[in-house]
């Protein structure tokens, strides 16, 4: 037991360290005529060295870390001892969860524009993979189209702000309701299809949406895109250096100098509330009937039926809510960008969203957040690599897949307590029926 | 004898000249049952004599070719399953089909879905409408589990559970949504001699305690002999006899279609 377990947490170790040290671990000097490669300096060696060590003493260690109530241990204790941590580590949970929320709000007034701006890029990228996640994840659809409905918001945001002059807020609305639209029709033709046929129609529904957008020049500038669109306001209030006609600016309401960074900042607060909301939402409706029900039609659609469940409505909520979260990552995107042009919506977005729910184990909502952490940071991190990302990437998945096809985090079953006395008492209002059973059993 | 006498005039289900063609094959030609409240009917038959098509067509799987079924007097043969199930006729398959990788608990309360308020705002804000009814499908789940003596399994996967837990978890699964008509397909496949017992035992409780009247189909002679009220016989899609136990048992026809002739 202890030495599969040291071995266990071996692996990730040494993963961990094949994918830093040529991510981290290397410098390309291109000074000279003929690039070479040498190692980074020390501090970030040992750096290295040191997040190698504290991953191998986490996975040895995992088991015995409460989280969420139930570990392996508990599973196969005796069931009178079962159960005990959940309650115990309840308000530890909850005050490390504000603290990380409280936290993830602050650091922006103390870092760069560029690092607030990856800030955004990651949240939206969480977005994505939470709204992928209902859908692939939960109720087990397989969509390869989901960027189309990125692609809808974003498009809502600019095309609504270039003919209408309609403002950001005002927009996300509309966007979040034309992406789940969207995916609402998109769950007609798809109905009676499962598994690779449903890939392969939401594959081609993705593909025509980014076509549309490039062919139809006269509506969406073709493949020049949509340029100039604004920034988020607040109430009314710009964040721009000069405020258009009658406006009134953020830095000159506060007497402060103006700095490029206070919109960028502004962006990423409100795609940080966005994203808590998001998590918020699909985790309550995982908790809900809705829920449920969409990881029984994932389970087994057949038995779905036979107990009552309309599959049509069923899935079709699935596409709709995911899509609705890819509209709102999609606005978030033109806003972030000022500029969309198509090339933006291509397939392989739909396939690194797909990655990033795969890669953090299929509905779990932690696991996605984590995956989409990692998948959307680290090219920007290391774009001296830029050219051997994908091989980067590609060596990752298979390596994933090979060691750990459930993802970096599996999605925990809820633990539900059912009141004991009231099924004792249950018990004591049929008593003939234990009785029949005891009388025939003697 | 008496409540006999009163379910003779309005019997629960009622099928006539049920005909089901795949293409060139007539897999079940002009069966009729009659299925009594508070009684077990069984349907037995050789293997591929088209007794799951049966079942297949009264749940709304297929859409029957050619027959009426009607159930409380009410037409329903063509509609769709998940309406037909709401109507209170769930079954079980030969093969289980459980929520593999849910838990035991979540497998009941999956059952009981259009028993929640399942509006989405109501769900989200928590409402206490929301919480009663909610909790009210988690006593009834907890109910049944102690009845099925699964209720220490409850937080387990459901694909972790002994076969017999869960051919066990799925009547539960198919009580929870408080039928009318129970249907079985082959409840004893797979189960020991021991399990068997317990089932008939679990069966006959249904009948008596629950309010529901049960349509089974299985292979296990012992069981259906001393469980059901009345038989159905199948063979090669067409009725071959019916009857009560002892009748069928001592039918020539029957024993020559399971024994072949001398």
């Amino acid at each position: 037991m202890t030495q599969s377990k040291a071995f266990n947490a071996l692996i990730p170790a040494v993963l961990f360290l094949l994918l830093s040290i040529p991510l981290m671990g290397l410098q390309l000097n291109q000074g000279q005529i003929i690039p070479t490669v040498t190692l980074q300096d020390n501090s970030t060696l040992v750096g290295i060295a040191f997040s190698t060590g504290f991953i191998f003493l986490f996975q040895l260690v995992r088991e015995k870390i409460p989280f969420n109530g139930s570990s392996i241990s508990n599973l196969i204790s005796s069931p009178a001892q079962r159960v005990p941590s959940l309650h115990k580590h309840d308000s530890f949970k909850k005050i490390l969860t504000v603290l990380l929320i409280a936290s993830l709000f602050i650091w922006p007034l103390f870092s760069s524009r560029g690092a607030v701006d990856l800030g955004i890029h990651i949240l939206i990228y969480v977005l994505l993979g939470l709204g992928l996640n209902v859908v692939v994840g939960l109720a087990g659809l397989l969509d390869l189209g989901f960027v189309g409905f990125y692609a809808v918001g974003a498009y809502g945001y600019a095309l609504l702000n270039q003919y209408f002059g309609l403002d950001f807020w005002t927009c996300l609305l509309f966007s979040g309701a034309l992406a789940a639209l969207f995916g609402f029709i998109l769950g007609f033709p798809v109905l009676r299809l499962r598994g690779d046929y449903l890939a392969i129609v939401t594959l081609g529904f993705g593909e025509i949406i980014r076509i549309l957008l490039n062919n139809w020049s006269g509506l969406t500038g073709g493949p020049n895109g949509i340029g100039q669109i604004p920034p988020a306001t607040l109430f009314g209030i710009e964040f721009s250096r000069n405020a258009s006609e009658g406006g009134t600016t953020f830095h000159e309401l506060l007497g402060i100098s103006y700095s490029g960074s206070h919109k960028v900042i502004f962006l990423y607060l409100i795609a940080l509330v966005i994203t808590l909301l998001t998590v918020w939402v699909i985790n309550r409706l995982r908790n809900m009937p809705i829920g449920r029900a969409w990881e029984a039609l994932r389970e087994d659609d057949i038995a779905c039926q036979s107990l009552g469940m309309n599959k049509t409505t069923i899935k079709l909520s699935a596409f709709t809510i995911g899509a609705m979260f890819a509209g709102l990552a999609g606005t978030l995107f033109a806003a972030r960008m000022s500029h969309i042009s198509p090339e933006s919506f291509t397939f392989i977005e739909s396939a690194m969203i797909l990655a990033i729910v795969v890669l953090g184990g299929m509905g779990s909502q932690f696991g996605v957040i984590l995956a989409a952490i990692i998948i959307a940071s680290l090219p920007e991190l290391v774009r001296d690599f830029e050219q051997y990302r994908m091989l980067m990437f590609g060596v990752m998945m298979v390596v994933m897949m090979a060691w750990r096809p459930q993802g970096l985090m599996p999605m925990k079953r809820p633990h539900i307590e059912m009141r004991k006395k009231e099924l004792e008492e249950r018990a004591h209002e049929a008593p003939e029926a234990t009785n029949t059973r005891k009388a025939q059993a003697a | 004898m008496s409540s006999q006498n009163n379910n003779q005039n309005a019997s629960l289900l009622e099928v006539e000249e049920l005909t089901m063609r795949f293409g060139g094959l007539l897999a079940v030609d002009s069966v009729a049952l009659s299925i009594q409240e508070g009684q077990i009917t069984s349907i037995i038959g050789p293997n591929g004599a088209g007794k799951t098509t049966v079942f297949n067509c009264l749940t709304g799987f297929y859409k029957p070719t050619a027959g009426s079924i009607r159930f409380k007097g009410e037409d329903i043969a063509g509609n769709k399953n998940h309406e037909i199930s709401r109507k209170g006729i769930v079954r079980t398959f030969q093969h289980v089909r459980l929520f593999k990788n849910m838990t035991v608990l979540e497998n009941l309360l999956v059952a009981q879905h259009r028993h929640i308020n399942t509006n989405l705002l109501s769900g989200l804000l928590k409402t206490s409408s929301y919480r009663r009814t909610e909790q009210e499908a988690l006593d009834h789940a907890a109910y049944w589990l102690e009845r099925v003596d699964l209720a220490d399994m409850a937080n387990r996967d459901a694909c972790n559970l002994a076969y017999g837990q869960q051919r066990r978890l799925e009547i539960a699964r198919c009580m929870v949504t408080r039928p009318t008509l129970l249907m079985l397909d082959e409840p004893a496949a797979g189960l020991n001699p021991k399990e068997t017992a317990e089932l008939d035992e679990l069966i006959s409780d249904l009948r008596s305690n629950h309010n529901v009247s049960v349509l089974l189909i299985e292979h296990d002679m012992k069981l259906v002999m001393g469980i059901s009220d009345y038989i159905y016989v199948i063979n090669q899609g067409t009725p071959l006899a019916e009857g009560k136990p002892e009748d069928v048992s001592a039918n020539d026809d029957v024993i020559k279609a399971y024994l072949g002739e001398a």
